[in-house]
């Protein structure tokens, strides 16, 4: 072999349509070979103008635009973030059964988030039975929703002060029966594909994110704490009523795909534990503190509050001047942050973990772009 | 039951087919559709290739697995569990390539509208769109006012069924399947003029 053999890098385009993204996001992957020599995310594929927008809508609007301009699978989750703020600003204060109905509704959206990424998860590593059993609990969720707020994906239901409405008869019966049915499945989830072969081998010891790396980045949610990060906003800065529930925040260490499953599976657990706690400490009475304007001015300050969404820490940056309007709304996206931890966590691994690794951060592309 | 001789061969079924003939035997094609003729030993289904085409076509609809934003969700829902859209023959492939259906689901901001073009122009000829969701049909309930979404993905591509919602129930996107298949049922590629 006189010719010494001559190999370049080749750059390889994935998206922005393609069917593991989960939503429209491109990959410029470097490649030398099969490995991955850098992955620079192209994002604003689904750019909503959302901050923007909010500077037009009044505080009410805003429940509703958040709902679907951000992260659309925990819409409950951006109502809590928005809500939050203009209840801190405002000084608006929310009767006690209220919180606990906020508390129930983002912990099934929680869950509904979650199974909907392990079932999209499981597609991607072709394991397409976890797909079809997690949209059957899914769907029941779903259900609950309806029956309380009318919407599946966008409900709309939380209001300034309160929600909307009062749950229906028989309704908390069906939440526990829920939530027993989903521990049982749960452990079924498990059976299928913790101890699986094959799913351990597509995960584990694959993109690692270390400790440091992973408070560099920002990263939050299930990523950071998949990584050894101890760090849940529900711990640190209760809001609702999560400093009277009992729950545990699973931190793993490995900082692999499969602790970022784990720490996913065991969140879902809890979920369904901090419901079932809250069921049984629910008070009767008002849902909604009364003589407070759907079209409430602020007084003129800022506020920056956060909410533990399913994928992590989502901010909301609120400037008020006084109007009906917000002045400026900053949204501060975990998926944003968990995008760019990426570029770290696919250095040096083969092309065929790119999806195992991009599906095991859960983004949301609305979530990315706002 | 039609009076006269029984065809019996497939070049005489298409002459029968395509040209009128005289007097008592003469049938529009129309009506030619859907006629058994019963043989010693078999039966012969009569009608014309552009029914067997839409029947064809109508029945395997497989469309392309391309989610934009919310209603993507609802369409994975759609074919998963409860609602399974298998059961019309409608199965989501990866590549365009294969696709015959193009669901846009979701809202399309004008940095994505090149990209979901060309992805339509990649599909084999015939191709359907269904557009799904208020955002696709025409800037949506909440994004009408912005400057990155388009209003409206039929500025792009055409769109055969347009539906509403924001975003829509798998139910409704099963009723817009549903009736995109009417639709690819009534169609006359073959005979119509100019075509």
């Amino acid at each position: 072999m006189a010719k010494a053999l001559r190999t370049e890098e080749l750059i390889l385009n994935m998206g922005p349509q393609h069917p593991s993204t989960h939503g429209v996001l491109r990959l410029v992957v470097t490649l030398d070979g099969e490995n991955i020599v850098e992955v620079m995310p192209d994002i604003g594929y689904l750019h909503s103008s959302v901050e923007k927008m909010m500077e037009h809508r009044n505080y009410t609007q805003c429940i509703a635009l958040a709902d679907r301009g951000m992260d659309y699978l925990a819409a409950l989750l951006n109502e809590m973030a928005v809500l939050r703020a203009v209840e801190t600003l405002g000084g608006i204060p929310v009767p006690e059964r209220a919180r606990y109905i906020r508390t129930i509704f983002m912990e099934l959206q929680r869950i509904a988030s979650h199974l909907l990424w392990l079932g999209t998860y499981g597609i991607d590593l072709g394991a397409t039975t976890a797909f079809l059993w997690c949209m059957r609990e899914r769907e029941l969720i779903m259900d609950l929703f309806e029956s309380v707020t009318g919407g599946r994906l966008h409900h709309v239901y939380f209001r300034i002060g309160g929600v909307n409405e009062d749950l229906p008869p028989g309704w908390t019966d069906r939440c526990r029966e829920f939530c027993h049915y989903f521990l049982n499945r749960l452990g079924e989830y498990h059976r299928l594909l913790t101890g699986n072969p094959i799913w351990q081998a597509r995960t584990q010891g694959i993109g690692v994110l270390t400790r440091e790396q992973a408070i560099a980045f920002g990263a939050s949610g299930p990523v950071a704490r998949a990584s050894g990060l101890q760090w849940d906003v529900r711990k640190s800065h209760p809001y609702e009523v999560y400093d009277r529930v009992d729950f545990q925040v699973p931190v793993y260490t490995e900082g692999d795909c499969f602790a970022r499953y784990l720490v996913r599976m065991d969140e879902m657990r809890e979920s369904a534990r901090i419901i079932l706690q809250c069921l049984d400490q629910m008070p009767e009475g008002e849902i909604r503190t009364p003589r407070v304007s759907l079209t409430p001015r602020l007084p003129p300050g800022e506020v920056y509050t956060r909410v533990e969404s399913p994928r992590g820490d989502l901010g909301i940056h609120l400037v008020s001047r006084g109007a009906e309007t917000p002045w400026r709304v900053k949204i501060r996206a975990p998926s944003f942050s968990n995008l760019f931890a990426l570029t770290q966590m696919m250095k040096g691994w083969k092309v065929a973990d790119v999806i195992a690794i991009l599906g095991s951060i859960d983004i949301v592309l609305a979530d990315v772009d706002r | 039951m039609r009076d006269g001789p029984i065809p019996s061969g497939g070049p005489e079924v298409t002459s029968i087919a395509r040209i009128p003939l005289e007097g008592s035997q003469v049938a529009p094609i129309e009506q030619l559709a859907d006629v058994l003729y019963r043989l010693p030993g078999g039966a012969l289904l009569l009608t014309t290739v552009e029914n067997v085409l839409n029947w064809a076509r109508a029945s395997s609809l497989w469309p392309l697995t391309f989610g934009l934003a919310c209603c993507a969700m609802e369409m994975m829902q759609a074919f998963a569990t409860r609602f399974d859209l298998d059961r019309f023959g409608v199965i989501p492939r990866a590549t365009p390539r294969q696709a015959d259906l193009i669901i846009v689901s979701g809202r399309c901001t004008i940095k994505m509208a090149p990209v979901v073009r060309r992805l339509w122009e990649q599909m084999p000829e015939p191709k359907y769109v269904i557009s799904m969701g208020s955002c696709a049909t025409c800037g949506g309930p909440f994004f009408y006012d912005n400057y990155s979404i388009l209003k409206g993905i039929d500025t792009v591509i055409p769109v055969d069924v347009y539906v509403p919602g924001c975003p829509p129930r798998p139910e409704a996107l099963i009723e817009g399947v549903l009736k995109l298949q009417e639709k690819i049922r009534r169609e006359r590629r073959l005979t119509r003029r100019g075509a």
